[in-house]
């Protein structure tokens, strides 16, 4: 597990030794102006530059300045890295820093004991203290017995690293963050000409602050070098990945990359509609840097215009996109059944989060998955897929793209906010490599008189005819009232609508048909458990399964893409096992859905913290499952062996 | 070859698969005739309603135009008004309530090749829709609104909409109603629409004359048309139709005319204490006094002033274009953007994948 190197002398003579860990856990905790988020983020650069696999849990309150030095206010970073591949930001942190007094009071209860805890002993102040209810100053007064405490002044020494900058105490004190980094940089033998690079690059017009956080950075790594407060520092060797070029990348970075690179191998450009909204904005954000490759953003004025004008863009035959989230989807409603009456692709990509209503705006959940099952009037079948991590969500939007564009039909990609914000090392792909997507546009006539037909469809995909204005002769109306068969003209023939509400829902089902069979990971082969799962829960899920297994004992994991239409080898795989468990954020809707679709008695375990599952939360639990399964067999009581 | 080159930029997009298909289409056809825009749906609105002479209107001017039928789109919402896309032979969405302009705005911005038209109405455009009717105005994006304004719910069989009088005795308002009305030409200038104009649903040479403009107008264009409801709000406009009342209460703009209007000449605009505009008697005035009508005033002041003028019992209407200037439109400074920053730099996919930070595993 672990292995200490002989002693290796420092600057000054200091006798420091190194010790090697295969993975850790740091979690930064300060006010929300400290720049917790960005050190957080530059610490994962720099450690997935040097190769070691990683995921990260940024949490932070939705008031963007709540009063400085209160609970409310504190914002975190965790990060968990490893020699080996992880599926998860990390149960509980090994090490917390606390740049205040709420940080320790509002994440102290994460740490195990014995954990390290680094404290800027700085911001300890009685003003500060009695912000947050601490009687007397737990730095001194032996209340942290418990843990490996480090008080270090890290304010004023970025202070005294800055003197001379030219810099007032108020923006010197600001650089406190980079100091931290410095440190943090050094206890883990990180790479650093990266951060300084994007440093560099960050305040290239203020060259003095560049300058002052470099050198904070650079004094919080000598001082780790030459303290005797820290005599140990840590290495985590690169993970062991498969070959290829890698970077970093959060779930709502890659969701865009994936769009771009959806418009660039349909040939069409893509439209974004979106209004503002946490935490799909960010989304919004990327995209609008890549006008160059016909990436048109349209910030609208309300949620449903964001959703309208993304459907008259593809109307005219462009790839329409809209980004939100639960309160946003709960506008677009009526926008998405047009968009199944008229039967044109759109993206509409919900990161979910906390609800109902404004709920939790910057915490994770998984609770819009019914709603965009059924959130709409009449019968108004809509595809629905899920990521499962950060990086996937390139592929998820891809794939999300081939729906739409193949069925002409509105897709919702469900992403959430643990997938947003957090990011995982991702194996860049080739753009060749990358599925194609080109469409048939109609360009004449198809009915039997010359007439062209736009709800004409494609036997296989029943897909109807996608004509674009501009084209001479196929000149045609849709609209949200019923349509008849193949003209498209209003109908109001009970016969036609029966016929149109069963192909809408036939042409959606038969999806399918274009799915891959669905992968059950059981390495035993020999589960009698399946744990099922979609979206961000893939990691927690794996983790869970992965300490289940290394106790000896079997379980399968099946994890869906694909929630609607679901695989259709998946009724008869789920019959296999005993039982079944769903674990969600959420309170048991897919598995509301498994059980009605397939008649399953599905385990549900829910969990609504705004928070990913704990891996070993969800050991525990599958764990009582599998006990469950195997042990009345052995008591003899199973109808078999009686 | 048509007549608005320099209001669509007829020939985008010039590469893709949307111009592959446009090209496999075949040749545009832009000599037309009316019958050529009409379709075979039966139209369905009632007996005498003023739709049918704004559609008969509307078919007969468009050959004018020569844009050819299939690089036309009208997009309309909810409502009596919103059938229009029906009844004309060009693509076409009848789409959701309150929503055309948004959904007009994606079409206008992503394809500004093409000509496109909203057909709304008053409760479709000012109630559900409001939001997104001002702010199309405000970002001119390069479309063509035409705002049927009856002052009643036609399909919903008669509640009092947002154009109504105080005081309208409807199925919802059996004691009255009590909202204040909007005037749609102010509300649209208030919006800092640069053009805005008015017109009367029978009188077709006046709608005739204001489509033009509005269709030759680079930006957004609002046209509201006085239209009769015969069923549930018959008459509404008939102050301004009788020969008599019509001629003494119509103050009919012409850029670049004295506005003097009534029997005789007898009325005439003049303007008033703080900036704003009053009628007068023309007879007591300096005919040096008398405003002469400049619908392409940058400041919309002038414009508001005068869509002040009438009052909620139509007394004193101004007919014509209020406001007609030119600003950049919305899709075109769109475009612009994407041609700047490929100009800066070269689309390249594979690099944007790998971004600025990457590392090799071998």
């Amino acid at each position: 597990m672990s292995g200490t190197n002989p002693p290796s002398s420092a600057p000054g003579g200091l006798v420091k030794s190194v010790v090697e860990l295969d993975r850790v856990v740091i979690r930064l905790a300060g006010d929300s102006g400290d720049g917790m988020q960005l050190t957080g983020n530059r610490f994962t650069s720099e450690t997935a530059s040097f190769g070691n696999d990683l995921s990260t849990l940024p949490n932070f309150p939705a008031e963007i300045r709540a009063p400085t030095g209160t609970l409310p206010g504190v914002s975190s970073f965790q990060l968990h890295f490893a020699d080996h591949d992880i599926m998860t930001p990390g149960d509980a942190p090994d090490v917390l820093v606390v740049m205040n007094p709420a940080a320790l009071k509002a994440n102290l209860a994460d740490l195990p004991g014995g954990g390290l805890l680094i404290a800027d002993s700085d911001e300890f102040t009685p003003r500060n203290l009695a912000k947050v209810g601490y009687a007397s100053n737990p730095l001194e007064d032996g209340s942290l017995e418990q843990w490996q405490l480090v008080s270090v002044p890290l304010t004023s020494m970025t202070l005294e690293a800055l003197a001379g900058s030219g810099l007032g105490k108020k923006e010197a004190e600001r650089s406190k963050n980079m100091f931290t980094l410095g440190l943090l940089s050094w206890m883990y033998h990180r790479p650093t000409e990266g951060t300084i690079r994007f440093l560099e690059r960050q305040f290239r017009r203020k060259p003095e602050i560049a300058a002052a956080n470099i050198a904070a950075f650079r004094a919080g790594f000598n001082y780790g070098d030459t303290t005797e407060a820290f005599a140990v520092s840590y290495e985590i060797k690169p993970a062991p990945m498969a070959p290829g070029v890698y970077r970093n990348i959060s779930g709502n970075q890659a969701l865009s990359l994936g769009l771009v690179a959806a418009g660039q191998r349909s040939g069409l450009p893509v439209f974004l509609g979106a209004y503002p909204i946490t935490p799909a904005s960010d989304i919004l954000h990327e995209l609008s840097k890549h006008k160059a490759f016909g990436v048109r953003t349209f910030q609208a004025e309300d949620e449903i215009a964001g959703i309208g004008a993304a459907l008259g863009a593809s109307f005219g035959g462009a790839l329409g996109v809209t980004t939100t989230s639960g309160p946003g989807i709960s506008l677009k409603s009526e926008a998405i059944g047009l968009a199944v009456m008229i039967e044109l692709p759109l993206v509409i990509v919900d990161v979910q989060r906390g609800g109902p209503s404004t709920g939790l705006p910057t915490k994770t959940e998984q609770s819009d998955l019914l709603q965009a099952m059924f959130g709409r009037n009449g019968e108004a079948p809509v595809p629905v897929i899920a990521p499962r991590s950060p990086g996937d969500c390139f592929d998820a939007a891809i794939e999300a793209t081939r729906i739409a564009l193949t069925y002409r039909t509105p897709v919702i990609l469900l992403s959430d906010g643990y997938l947003a914000n957090g990011a995982e090392p991702w194996a860049v792909p080739s753009s060749e490599d990358l599925p194609d997507l080109t469409v048939q546009f109609a360009t004449e006539p198809n009915g039997p008189d010359g007439e062209f037909l736009p709800y004409r469809r494609d036997p296989e995909t029943l897909a109807r005819a996608w004509a674009v204005p501009g084209t001479a002769g196929l000149q045609h109306r849709v609209g949200g009232l019923e349509k008849a068969d193949l003209t498209g003209n209003i109908s109001y023939d009970p016969a036609n609508h029966d016929l149109m509400v069963r192909t809408r829902q036939a042409k959606i089902d038969g999806i399918a048909a274009s799915l891959p069979p669905t992968e059950v990971d059981d390495p035993d082969g020999d589960a009698r458990v399946a744990v099922i799962g979609w979206g961000s829960t893939y990691g927690p899920i794996g983790a869970a399964c992965r300490r289940i297994r290394s106790s000896g004992r079997s379980v399968a994991q099946i994890h869906l893409r694909h929630i609607n239409p679901m695989p259709t080898d998946l009724g008869e795989i789920l019959h296999r096992y005993d039982r079944v468990v769903c674990p969600e954020m959420n309170l048991g809707q897919l598995a509301l859905l498994l059980r009605a679709k397939y008649l399953i008695d599905v385990e549900s375990h829910t969990q609504v913290r705004g928070l990913p599952f704990r891996a070993a939360e969800l050991a525990a639990v599958i764990q009582e499952v599998i006990d469950r399964t195997d042990l009345p067999a052995a008591a003899g009581v199973n109808g078999e062996t009686l | 070859m048509s007549t608005l080159d320099h209001v669509h930029d007829l020939g985008l997009p010039a590469v893709g698969p949307i111009a592959d298909a446009i090209a496999a289409g075949g040749e545009k056809q832009t000599d037309l005739k009316a019958k050529d825009f009409k379709t075979d749906q039966e139209v369905r609105w009632c007996p005498g309603c003023g739709d049918y002479v704004i559609l008969n209107a509307v078919q007969s001017f468009l050959p004018s135009l020569g844009i050819a039928r299939e690089d036309m789109v009208i997009v309309s919402g909810i409502g009596c008004s919103s059938r229009f896309p029906y009844y004309l032979n060009t693509y076409g969405m009848h789409s959701i309530h309150g929503r055309a302009p948004a959904i007009a705005t994606g079409l206008a911005a992503s394809r500004p090749d093409l000509s496109v038209w909203v057909v709304t109405g008053d409760g479709d455009a000012l109630s559900i829709g409001g939001n997104h009717l001002i702010h199309a105005l405000r970002r001119n994006v390069n479309m063509t609104i035409l705002l049927f304004n009856n002052r009643i719910y036609g399909l919903t069989k008669g509640q009092y909409s947002p154009t109504s009088e105080v005081g309208k005795v409807t199925k919802s308002t059996p004691m009255g109603s009590l909202d204040h009305p909007f005037n749609p030409v102010s509300l649209a200038l208030g919006a800092d629409a640069t053009f805005v104009g008015r017109a009367m649903d029978s009188d077709r040479k006046g709608l005739t004359d204001v489509l033009r403009q509005a269709a030759e107008h680079k930006g957004t264009a609002l046209v509201e048309i006085y239209q009769n409801c015969n069923i549930f709000n018959d008459g509404a406009f008939d102050l301004l139709k009788d020969p008599t009342t019509g001629t003494q209460w119509t103050i009919p703009l012409v850029h670049g005319k004295p506005l003097v209007f009534g029997p005789d000449g007898a009325a005439c605009v003049v303007r008033d204490d703080f900036g704003g505009l009053r009628i007068a008697e023309t007879n007591q005035v300096d005919a040096g006094d008398i405003v002469v009508h400049d619908a392409q005033r940058t400041d919309s002041s002038y414009a508001f002033a005068l869509s002040r003028l009438s009052s909620q019992d139509l007394r004193y209407t101004p007919m014509g274009v209020f406001r007609s200037v030119e600003k950049p439109t919305y899709d075109a400074m769109m475009a612009e953007q994407l041609d700047v920053a490929r100009a800066e730099r070269a689309p390249d996919l594979d690099a944007l994948l790998a971004g600025n930070d990457t590392w090799t595993v071998r």
